[in-house]
């Protein structure tokens, strides 16, 4: 297992009255994603376990054009991964924030 | 005075040798070995029937199982390495050189025994390729071959797996070779007959019915969101675009994706009527759905599917079907028709470089092509035009000074992380490495980069028809390659010129909403689905069951 | 028409309570994950593959917890099998309407053996506690992964099971058998043996499993509700009945070396032609002759 932690700064505040979110399921080739409102002073801190050591590296650029997409502050996202491809980790990091935003948990 | 009649008289010696085995033409199953063992010679050119899908499994054991010292030397001629005793034979001394298209299951033993120079290798072809050469320098001395059923007078029955059949049997029959069928069944009266009789030398009943293997069934619980993503991609940026209405599919979850979501996606888009009314296909059963919604107007097969019987036997306006009812199918017809007649070929691959070949080549195993090739190349004889056809040549002359002329859509569809993280866009193929340890004369290319009119990953559509450079091309496939090393390394700014330019498209480029692409759009969901839609006509082997 | 089969844990619990109803108890921000799993370098997940929670179906109160068999296959290991138990034990407290466990299980987790065997047997000992208390035990089971191991014997100890006919109910899942007696015995890849075996139809013909649906969320859901007010019957004379019935199934098809054999013993007319039925026609075509 690897962990691995990035952060993000610049992003707009979200509503506060959202709960946490999850999408995904811990199996093979997919992941869960949690996301959770948090004073983190602007922040939005991504925290990973992997299962697939050395990809840290694609893990950065998926980020990187994750928050581009959604320039989000104050938001803890804690990951569980089993190997999921960039594709899918981009579609199930994209549900969560809809899930979060939307208020469904 | 030259002898003009040497092959004719070898014949008749050879059949005489055998006179004393045979009833008319029929071969008890316990002295097939001694037949062959009359009929052949050392060095024989000998043609196996093995397909894509039925195997002459009875005879190719009996074949392995000849003694060396009697038997050898003999030049292996056939489309596909399926069974161990394709092998077998190199292993055993029978045989020693191969000619051949495809050995998926065997890649790996093949690559061992060519590695320890027990088999030498002819050449590895496409399957219109080899079937040529059977009428030109590779014609078999010897057919060993498949039907369902004979009767006495040799004629043969193939059921809907005619396949290779009549090719082999055809170059063998008038080049004064001998053909040995083994069959399931003699019966009287046949439900119709594919091979003449007259064409046939021996039959055998095999004691068990010949081997097929299902491998065009895909079960759709297994097709992810990111597959319907492609497949929305796929049919809105190119079918739609080029009004693709004459096509091939390669086989895999990819295109099974875009099958399925033609009675939903596509005819959401109100394009029934308007695309994917002709196919070249092996009978999916994942296109059920789409022919029972009326988006199907006809379908010729390379060779059947086990399960699909029935079924195809209910629609001979969409199959091509004998007076029996059953499926006819032909390897040779299909290929030649996919390769001429259809206006676009998608298919999926395991590696594709900077200039767009493709290769499913991989170290240690010697796979050969199929007919991949033969769908995935642009026919450079075709001379008639369809508007998809003429578009796409539009696309690749526009602002060249060259007379007008077609081009055929040949898109290759992937995602750019295969499984275990694996990348499917890379610097260099392992195609060369491979030539280099196999000692090919060239890296065993699948589709060659200048034939790819577009390349299809769940990042967009890179339209290569329209690049004009050898570094655009470039960029446009970095472009599309995803957090691949390669796609990491694409110059961002000049993907964005080629998006604005259109040769690079994005699913929001093409006004497709990532959230609709669930599973939810797949027409069948799970192969009782596919039975459901089939009405109760489509059977489907046991192992994709869970009912 | 959603899929109960392809749906998740979550997905199913919000499919089959009253909508916006569920309210879970230690739910993934709680991080209360496995302590074993990371220790031997195994992905873990923050529910540990089940939810449990509290809703409305119907309108009444009830409790219910839905594993997530796409985690190490609903595996159960300590924490998973404490939150079932807790769940369990809470709804003799709160005496609800009843309890729904939407299970999907391979049984207990061999990561974490020891803690999972006595995890279900105290679920085992929590579900009979809470029938004798009088609050029914509802099983659910149509996900991909069925329902194997001690959690099969978890569920047939409950009042009552609502199956597809996708589900499986068994204890030896068909790999474990297959690879103890041999293939002659059991061919696993056999898929249509399987389920003839284990699948939701044969169980429902042989009474195991009470209701028998599509596999359609709102049709487990409705099934759910039909089932609210079965009422737990622990009596000595109830167990010595079943007990009876369960002996004289024995005897009856004890011979059998199918399912199939089975089928036409109860005298179903065409039992080949069983597993192509839709739910409503085959309940239709074996009305009145379960086992």
């Amino acid at each position: 297992m690897e962990k691995l932690i990035y952060e993000f700064d610049g992003g707009a505040p979200v509503k506060a009255t959202q709960g946490p979110a999850i999408v995904g399921v811990v199996g093979s080739g997919n992941l869960e994603v949690l996301v959770e409102p948090e004073n983190l002073g602007g922040r939005c801190v991504v925290e990973i376990l992997t299962a697939a050591r050395g990809f840290g590296d694609i893990w950065k650029a998926v980020l990187e054009d994750f928050f581009a997409r959604h320039k989000l502050a104050d938001l803890r996202i804690s990951i569980n991964d089993v190997g999921a491809t960039p594709a899918v980790v981009s579609l199930r990091l994209d549900q969560a924030v809809e899930s979060f935003l939307g208020g469904a948990s | 005075m030259r002898d003009w009649n040497i092959q004719a008289r070898s014949r008749q010696a050879r059949l005489a040798r055998a006179s004393s085995l045979a009833k008319g033409k029929e071969i008890g199953a316990a002295d097939v070995a001694a037949l062959l063992e009359a009929v052949l010679e050392p060095g024989d050119r000998v043609c196996l029937e093995g397909n894509n899908q039925k195997q002459a499994d009875f005879l190719a054991r009996a074949l392995a199982d000849l003694d060396p010292e009697k038997i050898h030397d003999l030049h292996m001629v056939q489309s596909v390495l399926a069974l161990p005793e394709h092998i077998d034979v190199f292993e055993r001394g029978v045989a020693s050189k191969l000619d051949f298209s495809f050995s998926g299951p065997q890649a790996g033993r093949l690559a061992k025994l060519v590695g320890a120079h027990r088999i030498k290798i002819g050449a590895i072809h496409t399957y219109l390729e080899l079937f040529g050469r059977y009428f030109v320098d590779l014609t078999p001395r010897v057919a060993l071959v498949c039907a369902q059923a004979a009767d006495r007078a040799g004629n043969l029955y193939t059921g809907p797996n005619t396949e290779d059949t009549p090719v082999i049997v055809e170059a063998t029959a008038f080049k004064s070779g001998i053909v040995i069928a083994q069959v399931n069944e003699i019966v009287e009266t046949l439900p119709r007959v594919d091979i003449p009789g007259g064409w046939v030398d021996f039959i055998v009943q095999s004691p068990k019915p010949h081997f097929i293997e299902p491998l065009f069934t895909r079960d759709p619980a297994q097709i992810s969101e990111i597959q319907v993503l492609m497949a929305m991609m796929a049919i809105k940026g190119i079918y739609a675009e080029y009004g693709v209405d004459r096509l091939n599919h390669g086989i895999g979850f990819d295109t099974a994706a875009i099958e399925l979501i033609l009675p939903t996606y596509a005819q959401s888009l109100g394009l029934k009527g308007k695309i994917c009314r002709h196919w070249a296909l092996n009978p999916h059963p994942a296109l059920i759905p789409a022919i029972e919604a009326g988006f199907v107007e006809s379908v010729h097969s390379f060779g059947s599917e086990l399960g699909m019987e029935a079924y195809i036997r209910a629609r001979p306006d969409i199959f091509f079907t004998g007076a029996d009812g059953s499926m006819r199918s032909n390897r040779a017809m299909c290929q030649a028709a996919g390769h001429y007649a259809c206006d676009l070929f998608i298919g999926s691959t395991l590696q594709i470089d900077l200039a767009g070949n493709s290769s499913t080549a991989t170290l240690g195993r010697i796979a050969g092509f199929g007919g991949a090739p033969n769908m995935g190349a642009d026919a450079r004889g075709r001379r008639h035009a369809s508007p998809a056809w003429l578009k796409a040549g539009r696309e690749a002359r526009a602002g060249r000074n060259l007379i007008p002329r077609g081009q055929k859509l040949v898109v290759q569809m992937v995602e750019t992380f295969r499984e275990h993280m694996q990348p499917a866009f890379v610097e260099r193929l392992d195609a060369w490495e491979l030539a280099e340890t196999a000692n090919m004369d060239l890296p065993p290319v699948m589709i060659y980069g200048e034939d790819v009119s577009h390349i299809l990953t769940e990042e967009g559509i890179a339209n290569l028809l329209l690049c004009r450079t050898d570094e655009e091309r470039e960029q446009a496939i970095r472009g599309v390659a995803g957090y691949t090393p390669v796609g990491l390394g694409r110059d961002k700014a000049m993907v964005e010129n080629l998006r604005d330019r259109g040769i690079i498209r994005r699913p929001e480029d093409l006004g497709i909403d990532k959230r609709d692409a669930t599973r939810d759009l797949l027409a069948a969901r799970s192969v009782k689905d596919l039975v459901r839609a089939s009405g109760g006509l489509y059977d489907p082997p046991k192992r994709f069951r869970n009912w | 028409m959603n899929s109960y089969y392809e749906a998740s844990a979550r997905e199913r619990l919000r499919l089959l309570l009253d909508p916006g109803t569920f309210h879970e108890f230690l739910p993934p921000s709680e991080r209360v994950a496995s302590p074993h799993l990371l220790q031997l370098d195994t992905p873990a997940a923050f529910d540990d593959g089940i939810i449990v929670g509290k809703g409305l179906l119907d309108g009444r109160a009830v409790l219910a917890a839905a594993q997530e068999g796409g985690f190490m296959g609903g595996a159960v290991g300590e924490v998973h099998g404490a939150k079932l138990v807790g769940l369990l034990e809470r709804a003799r407290d709160e005496r609800p309407a009843a309890v729904l466990l939407l299970v999907e299980s391979g049984g207990v987790r061999l990561h974490e053996a020891n803690a999972g065997l006595i995890g279900v047997s105290e679920i085992m000992r929590a579900v009979l506690a809470l029938r004798s208390a009088g609050v029914p035990v509802i099983v659910l089971d149509g996900g991909q992964f069925g329902c194997f191991g001690g959690m099969g014997i978890v569920a047939r100890l409950c009042d009552a099971i609502v199956m597809s006919e996708e589900g499986r109910l068994g204890l030896s899942g068909p790999e474990v058998i297959e690879t103890t007696c041999g293939v002659e015995e059991f061919d696993s890849r056999d898929r249509a043996l399987v389920w003839r075996t284990v699948g939701g139809k044969h169980r429902y013909l042989l009474g195991e499993a009470d209701a028998l649906v599509a596999d359609d969320a709102a049709a487990f859901r409705q099934a759910a509700i039909d089932l609210l007010d079965t009422k737990p019957d622990l009596s000595l004379e109830a167990l010595t009945a079943e007990h009876e019935r369960l002996g004289g199934r024995l005897e009856r098809f004890g011979a059998c070396r199918d399912a199939l054999d089975i089928w036409s013993a109860l005298g179903i007319a065409a039992p080949e032609k069983l597993p192509l039925l839709e739910a409503d026609a085959f309940r239709a075509a074996v009305a009145g002759k379960r086992a």
